[in-house]
């Protein structure tokens, strides 16, 4: 490889193996881990691989050292909040009249980490990989990539913050753009934010306006005396 | 029974002459170059540790866009990196132009390359005074730099009608023509850049104490800069040749013959003499845009931007941003405004390696040292 005379290497632009086979040489990889193609209906090389947050962070380094894939530059990374889906299925032809359509629940919903991974020694991707917690209650967390690519440390530390996914294995998992005190995740779907951002005793005006919107109001009962 | 609790000062002044001290730098200190702290602590001079805090200048940008039409959105990119609104206009537009299978025109493709260069050099020479005030070139350089930077944005202001919030781009094209006698003022903008650059050089790179209070401080190692996703002219004074105008060659880039600098070391230096060669390099991009500027129409007549809404799927797109890569995901799921939208700050990610750059270096080091990776915190916080 010729080398110019700053030492550094020329560019090289390799393509990308695509992702089928991809998904294929991590299956034998790992054959007890799950990894699924969720693709893309808008471009089929951006189609994403959902990964075994249990495996994660050993695939992650599979697809860092392999030679062919060498991902050594991990991008961007974000979270996604999917809230609980349901369909109405179609009411079946035929059906008695007054037939009330079927509400199914697809997904109790969940939070999701997106990385972006590329390689700077070949030139090549995006590798899109996915990583999903079980819900978006009780259980949300997932394991940390920063020791694999110490690019995410401030952007899953931005998704604990905003998103509220637990980073397992990460170094320094604190807020990073909220308040240390602050309670919530803005960037939740049902986020609804606080009336009052700083705390009046009586509050007064547009405050209390929206307060009121978000308190129940006791219905009020007359009682007639007779 | 003591008088003095247990943990008073007075109790322990032998332990206190320990001299480790910890510094709280900013939110507003003016080498910061914004709302940025850092919390160094330091044994005597120098750095033993050092955290960035972020998170003053938060608007959750994300939250707001994701409540907005994708044509609303575009003024808000101008906010992001705001000394560079043209190249944030254009790295979304291109964004959402995949995610809606949409193509700019002939015209207006040059037309961004040369806004985006010109963007470059003011981004460029900008950080180049700001560097140089940072080692205590108090004025002069820094005068001289704004100078010639108001001079590109007078260019931008009778463009679109602001100097920084320029708006500029649309989906499919840019919201204007480019006037002829625009471009005639330009190339001779560019034209004196050229001779304002050598100017600049023979002021300022050879001088004994900028060298002497830039070479071999602040080392960034290729291995850390790419494990640790640096890019941008950062990434390139460690050597490491990834510059996306040519990996991935997007918009015409293909069609221009320019050069990537890369640097040696990786030290304050480096960052700086990058900066300077890319600023030759854009000057050769755009003397060969002003060239071969075609005639046609600068917007797709078809071209979709109000009340657009994208076929469900998802992008990532990126461009070459003065201060690195900056991209945007975009999930759409048929709706008049994205799902998700997120922004990659190159900024904020640049940041990262902030500490390990530090360690070791005395305190006035720190301040150059963040001046040399250049960011701006209205998109480091968003």
């Amino acid at each position: 490889m010729s080398r110019d005379k700053t030492g550094a290497k020329p560019l090289s632009l390799c393509p990308m193996e695509n992702l089928e086979t991809i998904q294929s040489q991590l299956s034998q990889a790992f054959s007890d881990a799950y990894i699924t193609l969720v693709p893309n209906p808008i471009l089929g090389a951006q189609s994403s691989l959902l990964i075994d947050p249990v495996h994660a962070v050993k695939i992650a380094n599979y697809l860092k050292t392999t030679p062919g894939l060498q991902f050594d530059y991990c991008s961007n990374v974000t979270g996604v909040d999917w809230l609980a889906k349901d369909i109405t299925e179609p009411i079946p032809a035929g059906s008695a009249p007054g037939t009330v359509a079927n509400l199914k629940r697809l997904h109790e919903g969940y939070l999701e980490a997106v990385y972006h991974l590329y390689s700077m020694q070949l030139g090549h991707g995006p590798l899109v990989l996915r990583l999903r917690t079980k819900n978006r209650t009780t259980d949300t967390t997932l394991p940390s990539l920063t020791p694999v690519w110490r690019s995410a440390e401030f952007q899953e530390r931005e998704i604990y913050d905003l998103f509220g996914i637990t980073f397992e294995g990460h170094p320094d998992l604190r807020r990073l753009l909220m308040w240390d005190e602050y309670k919530d995740f803005p960037m939740r779907k049902d986020y609804s934010e606080p009336d009052d951002y700083e705390w009046e005793p009586t509050a007064h005006g547009a405050i209390l306006t929206k307060a009121q919107a978000h308190q129940k109001i006791p219905t009020q009962t007359t009682e007639v005396i007779v | 029974m003591s008088i003095m609790p247990e943990n008073s000062y007075l109790g322990r002044t032998s332990e206190v002459q320990g001299d480790i001290l910890e510094v709280s730098m900013g939110p507003h200190h003016p080498s910061t170059h914004g709302v940025f702290r850092m919390v160094a602590t330091l044994d005597g001079e120098t750095i033993l540790k050092l955290k960035p805090v972020f998170g003053y200048l938060h608007r959750n940008h994300e939250k707001l866009a994701e409540g907005t039409s994708y044509l609303g959105i575009m003024p808000y990119t101008d906010r992001l990196d705001y000394l560079n609104s043209m190249t944030n206009n254009w790295s979304y537009a291109l964004a959402v132009e995949k995610l809606s299978g949409q193509v700019a025109t002939e015209r207006a493709e040059y037309v961004r390359v040369i806004l985006a260069e010109l963007s470059r050099l003011q981004n460029h020479i900008c950080l180049a005074g700001f560097l140089l005030q940072d080692t205590g070139a108090s004025g002069t350089p820094l005068m001289y730099a704004f100078r010639e930077r108001e001079k590109i944005l007078d260019l931008f202001e009778s463009l679109s009608g602001s100097r920084m919030m320029c708006n500029f781009q649309r989906f499919g094209g840019c919201r204007l023509d480019i006037p002829e006698d625009w471009i005639e003022k330009a190339k001779i903008i560019v034209e004196n850049f050229r001779v304002f650059l050598d100017e600049f050089e023979a002021l300022v790179t050879g001088n004994e104490i900028v060298l002497s209070r830039t070479q071999g401080i602040g080392i960034l190692k290729p291995d850390l800069a790419i494990n640790a996703g640096i890019t941008g002219p950062v990434l390139r004074a460690s050597g490491v040749n990834y510059d996306l105008r040519k990996v991935d060659a997007y918009g015409i880039y293909s069609r221009f013959d320019f050069r990537i600098p890369l640097g040696k070391y990786g030290d304050t230096y480096d960052r700086y003499m990058i900066r300077v060669l890319e600023m030759r390099e854009s000057i050769k991009i755009l003397d060969q845009a002003f060239a071969t500027l075609p005639a046609g129409p600068i917007i797709d007549p078809k071209a979709k931007n109000r009340g657009l809404r994208p076929k469900v799927g998802e992008i990532y797109s990126r461009i070459e941003g003065p201060k690195g890569e900056i991209g945007f995901y975009l999930i759409s799921e048929g709706g008049p405004n994205p799902y998700r939208y997120r922004i990659r700050p190159p900024s904020l990610i640049n940041l990262t390696t902030l500490e390990d750059m530090c360690l070791g270096q005395s305190i006035a080091d720190a301040v150059i040292i963040l001046g040399s990776i250049d960011i701006v915190l209205g998109e480091v916080d968003r």
